[in-house]
């Protein structure tokens, strides 16, 4: 071997050696499954490729209350992830431990990248967010209720998509359970028939500023207007114009994509596994409001989850996860995941690039979510921030499919959800140092 | 009687201390942590968390929701108990009794036992799903609207008979061999004395499995208690909502879902009072009147 080979090989190890050494790993633990799943591997893997100092693992963790319940264990135990998705229910939890993450606006401008909040779409911008408008968590797979029809029941019964749940209950529920189908279901109860009813019809859902102001908080479960709601929602059920399958997510949706029923009130997460379950025509709408209530219908906020940097990390992780949360928010990878999944683009500009990619002209039903997190906001459009909200959430679930069962009456049911919720509330206040 | 004699006096000491010590790590530690988290209220991440006293427990006995699932952990611990051992007594009596092709029936009914809970779970849904479960087009064709996890009594339903269905192959093949280990002399000396075969059983045969049946009652409850999980957490999974649920589940709910460690402990302490207070009863009361050969 002469030794210009010698060297030119030397260099060449060392070219491939220095960087590999220089690399700053970093992990990521998410509730992504299935195809899901799948595209947040795509993500890690195309930015792994995209630069050489950051090594990003994703690990699945299970369902949301399992990466969540993970995460705490790994963090008491010293041994966090640097990235941490949490969903909307438990927000408050991790907010809450001032010192369990990185505020994720820290974070970028330690690192010296340039954030904004108001790049952000209107509806996702404060969700995780602290009381001071301080962005904590980076919104990531962001939904919102909305409806979903089957194009060709509606025609059948020669009926048009609702816009309000007075011209559902007298026109499009009639026509629809004459012409065959039963005409709705939904298939969440506190994110799509409680948080988001307060949010559509801008009404108070809690005390303390929908909870962001502090942990001294009591929940509106008595609204005379969400009673109304439930009241009317029962009556649907008993005379056929809506189905009632159960808690699950899945019971409800079934039916519709089966064709049994022709309304379905889902996320705007689901347009992407709708598109490879049903096999008919469907299109989507914002989700109806109650005329009665008010004349100026506002903004739903988002479901889904965020993620959050989760402290004790050294400088150069930290530093990392900035580089990688960037990433995640430019437009490109937005619209990629926008696009393969049907959550919403959650930056203005990412929202830009789908409109000139042509998305909505070949889905219109996929911008329906990010049209309605754009509709006006209200006084109460911002979101929520409740602690032990996701037992908030069982006890939710527990008495309304009693009330829909007829084991309890309403009133009943929505005076043990408050004594319930506000007593978990108070405990999660003493949890807190309240 | 002989007496076994150690001829080092730290031998039986080291002996022991494996054992103690897989004891104390994985029992008394726990134990304890979960009695004294159990008079806090604690951050979930650990960040505070303050002495409450016996707050946790007057909350759980103040609790209508809590009450309701001890009574169905009871009523279903009962249920399970008593038709799992019945179930499995009546067919190894009778599996006792086939003379032709007798090894490959027992195997039959064994089968079963080799089913881990979460699949047995899993089929027992897949049975009584609302959308393609034959159990509910029989229930629907018996004209029961059957609504697997919206009806309360109608998930318990499916939840009580999945976890007896896994369980009586156990009892069966412990009866099996209960039964096989009467000595036929004994069998036969009743048979001369008393002409009916209810009485036979009842006189000779069942004292005789007593021991057995002592043994199997205590698994049974333990399984119906805590071994269940597997099946209800399959049925319930994700979202208990008005479905039926045990303590045990509970515990498991409110501290890894819900992340309320004071209260979860409260409950886990209470449970163990109360099979400790089980296990003292079956063994002052119904060992005594047991007896073995």
């Amino acid at each position: 071997m002469s030794m210009k080979t010698l060297l030119a090989a030397t260099a060449l190890t060392s070219a491939l050696a220095v960087p590999a050494f220089a690399q700053t790993e970093i992990e990521f633990w998410h509730a992504m499954g299935g195809s899901l799943g799948d595209t947040v591997n795509q993500i890690a893997t195309d930015f792994n490729a995209s630069q050489d100092e950051v090594q990003i693992t994703p690990v699945f963790k299970g369902t949301y209350e399992e990466a969540l319940t993970s995460g705490i264990a790994a963090f008491r135990a010293g041994e966090q992830p640097n990235i941490l998705q949490v969903f909307d229910a438990g927000a408050a939890t991790v907010i809450g431990a001032r010192g369990a993450v990185v505020p994720v606006e820290t974070l970028l401008t330690d690192a010296g990248a340039d954030f904004d909040i108001e790049d952000y779409i209107a509806g996702v911008r404060y969700f995780y967010a602290d009381a001071d408008g301080t962005m904590i968590g980076m919104p990531f797979n962001s939904s919102t209720p909305v409806m979903y029809y089957n194009v060709e029941a509606l025609e059948t019964a020669g009926v048009t998509a609702p816009v309000t749940w007075e011209e559902f209950q007298t026109v499009t529920a009639p026509a629809l359970a004459e012409a065959g189908y039963i005409p709705m279901t939904q298939s969440h109860m506190p994110w799509i028939f409680t948080e988001n009813f307060f949010s559509r019809h801008n009404l108070q859902f809690a005390t303390a500023n929908n909870g962001y102001d502090g942990t001294d908080v009591t929940i509106n479960m008595d609204s005379p207007e969400l009673m109304a709601h439930w009241a009317a929602f029962k009556s649907w059920v008993d005379q056929g114009y809506a189905g009632f399958y159960g808690a699950a997510w899945g019971d409800n949706a079934t039916p519709f994509e089966q064709g049994e029923v022709a309304m379905w009130l889902g996320s705007s997460g689901s347009f992407g596994g709708l598109q490879q379950t049903a096999d008919f025509e469907f299109s989507a709408t914002y989700l109806p409001y109650w005329e009665g209530v008010t004349s100026e219908p506002t903004q739903t906020f988002i479901g889904g989850a965020a993620l959050f940097a989760m402290s004790g990390h050294s400088d150069e992780e930290n530093a990392a996860t900035a580089a990688f949360f960037e990433y995640l928010t430019s437009p490109e990878v937005q619209f990629m995941w926008h696009q393969q999944t049907g959550y919403v683009p959650v930056t203005e500009a990412a929202y830009e690039l789908a409109k000139s990619e042509g998305h909505y002209e070949e889905f219109p039903a996929a911008e329906i979510g990010i049209q309605q997190l754009q509709l006006p906001a209200g006084e109460w459009t911002r979101g929520y921030r409740m602690g032990f909200y996701v037992q908030i959430r069982d006890v939710m679930n527990r008495e309304y499919t009693r009330f829909l069962q007829g084991d309890v009456e309403l009133e009943d049911a929505f005076a043990t959800i408050k004594t319930e919720a506000d007593e978990l509330l108070a405990r999660f206040a003493q949890t807190q140092g309240g | 009687m002989k007496r076994a004699a150690f001829n080092h006096r730290l031998l039986p000491v080291a002996l022991l201390v494996p054992q103690i010590a897989i004891i104390a790590i994985f029992f008394y530690w726990p134990a304890w942590t979960a009695i004294q988290s159990s008079f806090y209220l604690e951050d979930p991440f650990g960040f505070g968390s303050t002495f409450v006293g016996t707050d946790n427990y007057t909350r759980l006995f103040a609790s209508s929701e809590y009450l309701k699932v001890a009574q169905f952990t009871i009523l279903f611990t009962v249920i399970i108990t008593v038709f799992a051992l019945g179930a499995a007594l009546l067919l190894a009596v009778k599996a006792d009794k086939v003379l032709r092709g007798a090894r490959t029936y027992r195997t039959l009914l064994m089968w079963v036992y080799a089913i881990a809970p979460p699949v047995a779970g899993f089929i027992g849904v897949m049975l009584f799903d609302q959308n393609i479960g034959p159990m509910t087009d029989l229930f629907n064709w018996l004209g029961h609207d059957y609504r697997l996890g919206l009806n309360y009594m109608d998930t318990a339903f499916a939840m009580t008979i999945t976890s007896i269905w896994i369980q009586i192959p156990v009892n069966f093949i412990f009866f099996l061999s209960g039964l096989q280990s009467i000595p036929q002399s004994v069998k036969e000396a009743a048979m001369i004395d008393n002409a009916s075969p209810t009485r036979r059983f009842w006189e000779t045969t069942f004292p005789l499995l007593a021991p057995t049946a002592f043994f199997l009652l205590i698994i049974n409850i333990t399984y119906a208690l805590f071994d269940t999980f597997g099946v209800i957490d399959t049925i319930v999974y994700g979202n208990p909502a008005s479905n039926p649920m045990t303590l045990v589940y509970k515990v498991f709910v409110d501290g890894f879902r819900g992340n309320d460690i004071g209260g979860s402990s409260a409950q886990s302490v209470v449970l163990m009072l109360l099979v400790l207070g089980l296990t003292i009863f079956q063994f002052r009361m119904l060992e005594r009147r047991i007896h073995y050969t």
